[in-house]
């Protein structure tokens, strides 16, 4: 059979060439314009080449958001993703109480993200606030408005209440998925419930998990609203997280070529750690062993 | 090893079965003896699996007891149970290699790893496993997985019996016959006792000592593949064993001949005290078909003809019912009609699904046409 190259063919890809120019490349590249320009107004313009780049590369400030950020991102992961998978061992596998307890572990789920912030704000409040009364109650002096560690801790429990929920469901519908026969051969093999959960839970559970860590980096490294209203980034800079600098940069000072730098440090920034994790969670527990 | 008895045994999964309909597995009282190969036959949800799950001590009878050499072992766990189990798709543990998948049940149970090492080698020599013994056991083909279950089932040396769930099923067919084969070496070296559950009657005769015939939680047969084909007990087993199934007619028993419709057919001797509505019973393989009149034959029309390659099985029209004959390859077919022989020693009397033993049995004395 001779092979034969129809170079029309490449027409067929227009349709889908075009959604994602419009959907993607154009905003992309406008904002990629912008940051390699000098902005006044709509018709004072002026070329600057890669100064911004350089500018926001070694702005101290981007420097300690990216830190803060980071930090936030990894406690984030560290403590969502086993809390998720131990949420989910615990829950009911069948009937009535399965379906309330996924209902009720979903609920965060469905709440706007600013008004978590909103929720939280009250619930942390060291006056009238739930939580925030107590422990100032136990004599333990805690306000997230005042002091840097009460912040960070209010935004990782509002994170932690917020989003492990989907750690849960992603972890439970890995659970659900396992045949019974691995858990009854696991028995008959003596094996003990460390040894189920490490040999065949955890394995069976590799997809969903790494969908769970790829979506919570992702959304925690991107975060903006919850901690936007809850702290607005303070108190001083101490939880000004990437996005919320970047706003500042942006709005705030209306700094635009210095933003849409910032903007596409920050992408690549994301893409890259996503695609270290995605290569990384693609290689635990596959190939041989020599 | 072990005789392992079922007494009085009884399974529903259901809090308060009300009646007979509730159980998964109805009272049944049965011995599995030391070192023989048991089939276990049925079709889908007869209770075979329940029946398996409760000898290795994966679900708890609602009532009775097992025994393991007269030893109640009906509260035990798995665990502490010498049974080895290999289910119908194969379970490996994906993250170890194959040298971990055998030790597994080992290191559970705190062996010395030189005394795990040894017996390993061993079991995986046997079972062909060397060469990849230290390859991943998730990237290994089904045939090779399913090798694995049952290695490690086989590694524990305490082990008294292997139970087989369907453990075929998703084996390529030309791999099966070498399983097959291999699971029998086994047998025939460690003299286990082996339950194998099986819906599949060709594999079931073919592996087994004795056939256990199951149908809604009860058993209907126990028996050698001959007797199971000669002598079905109940018109399931009739029905179920045999390619295709037997043959039943409702009929009238008088004077030591069954009317059927308007034909009589001669029944063997012994049946003369037999009155009333019965069921006639044979199988296709029985049944001869004659172009010519002969004595004692009917005539029959002739609805259709299966050629399997080896076999015929041919649809004769008969007093108002359809029939199966089976006949071998190098036999001619009649042409629309014919004459239908029933051999009067293989025809079976059933009253309600079970077989009537005939006083006097007729001595055996023509080879069975399979």
């Amino acid at each position: 059979m001779k092979k034969w190259q129809d170079n029309k063919a490449w027409f067929m890809v227009i349709p889908v060439f075009l959604v994602v120019a419009v959907s993607a490349i154009l905003p992309l590249m406008t904002v990629v314009n912008y940051s390699l320009q000098d902005i006044f107004g709509p018709d004072q313009r002026v070329f600057v080449g890669i100064e911004w780049y350089q500018e926001a590369l070694t702005d101290p400030r981007l420097h300690a958001a990216l830190k803060r950020q980071l930090l936030f991102s990894s406690l984030v992961l560290l403590i969502e993703i086993p809390l998720g998978i131990l949420i989910a061992l615990m829950m009911p596998k069948r009937g009535w109480a399965a379906s309330l307890s996924l209902v009720l572990v979903a609920l965060p789920l469905l709440i706007p993200w600013n008004v978590i912030g909103t929720i939280w704000i009250i619930f942390m409040r060291p006056d009238i606030g739930l939580l925030g009364a107590a422990i100032n109650g136990l004599g333990i002096p805690f306000d997230h408005t005042a002091a840097p560690f009460d912040a960070w801790v209010t935004v990782l429990m509002m994170e932690v209440w917020h989003w492990t929920p989907l750690v849960v469901l992603l972890a439970y519908a890995g659970l659900q998925a396992i045949p019974e026969a691995y858990f009854q051969a696991a028995r008959i093999d003596g094996a003990s419930t460390w040894a189920t959960f490490r040999y065949i839970q955890l394995p069976k559970m590799r997809g969903v998990l790494t969908i769970a860590v790829l979506l919570r980096f992702m959304d925690s490294f991107l975060i903006y609203a919850e901690p936007f209203v809850l702290t607005g980034g303070g108190p001083g800079n101490s939880t000004t997280f990437l996005s919320i600098y970047l706003v500042k940069l942006a709005v705030g000072q209306f700094d635009l070529g210095p933003a849409a730098a910032f903007s596409m440090i920050y992408f690549l920034i994301a893409l890259l750690f996503c695609w270290l994790f995605y290569q990384a969670l693609l290689k635990v527990g596959t190939g041989d062993k020599s | 090893m072990a005789r392992i008895n079922l007494h009085r045994l009884a399974h529903s999964y259901l809090a308060q079965p009300a009646d007979e309909t509730d159980y998964a597995l109805r009272k049944m009282e049965h011995v599995w003896e030391d070192g023989k190969a048991y089939a276990l036959l049925g079709p889908s949800g007869c209770g075979k699996t329940t029946l398996l799950n409760i000898i290795s001590g994966l679900v708890q009878p609602s009532e009775g007891q097992v025994l393991f050499d007269g030893r109640d072992v009906t509260d035990l766990p798995p665990q502490e149970r010498n049974i080895a189990q290999v289910f119908q798709f194969p379970v490996v543990y994906d993250t170890m290699s194959v040298y971990d998948n055998l030790a597994f049940p080992l290191r559970n149970r705190k062996l010395p790893e030189p005394a795990i090492r040894e017996r390993v080698e061993e079991i995986a020599e046997m079972l062909e496993l060397q060469e990849v013994l230290h390859k991943r056991a998730a990237n290994l083909s089904a045939d090779a997985k399913q090798k694995i279950s049952l290695g490690r089932g086989l590694v524990r040396s305490d082990v008294a019996a292997i139970l087989f769930d369907e453990p075929l099923t998703v084996i390529d067919p030309h791999l099966k016959l070498l399983l097959r084969r291999k699971l029998k070496q086994i047998h025939g070296r460690f003299k286990l006792t082996m339950v194998y559950v099986t819906h599949d009657q060709l594999e079931a005769l073919t592996f087994a000592d004795q056939v256990v015939v199951m149908n809604q939680g009860q058993v209907m047969q126990i028996g050698t593949p001959q007797d199971l084909f000669e002598n079905p007990q109940h018109t399931f087993v009739g029905y179920f064993i045999g390619s295709p199934g037997m043959n039943f007619l409702p009929c009238r028993m008088q004077n030591g001949s069954a009317a059927v419709g308007d034909r009589q057919i001669l029944v063997a001797n012994g049946s003369e005290k037999l009155k009333g509505d019965f069921e006639l019973g044979i199988r296709p393989e029985f049944l001869k078909l004659h172009p010519q009149e002969v004595p004692g034959s009917h005539p029959v029309a002739i609805q259709g003809v299966e050629d399997l390659g080896n076999c015929k099985i041919v649809t004769v029209h008969f007093a108002e019912q359809s029939l199966k004959v089976k006949l071998s390859e190098d036999q001619q077919v009649p042409v629309e009609r014919g004459f239908l022989e029933f051999q009067p020693q293989w025809i079976r009397i059933y009253a309600a699904g079970q077989l009537v033993e005939i006083a006097v049995q007729q001595p055996v004395d023509l080879e069975p046409g399979q």
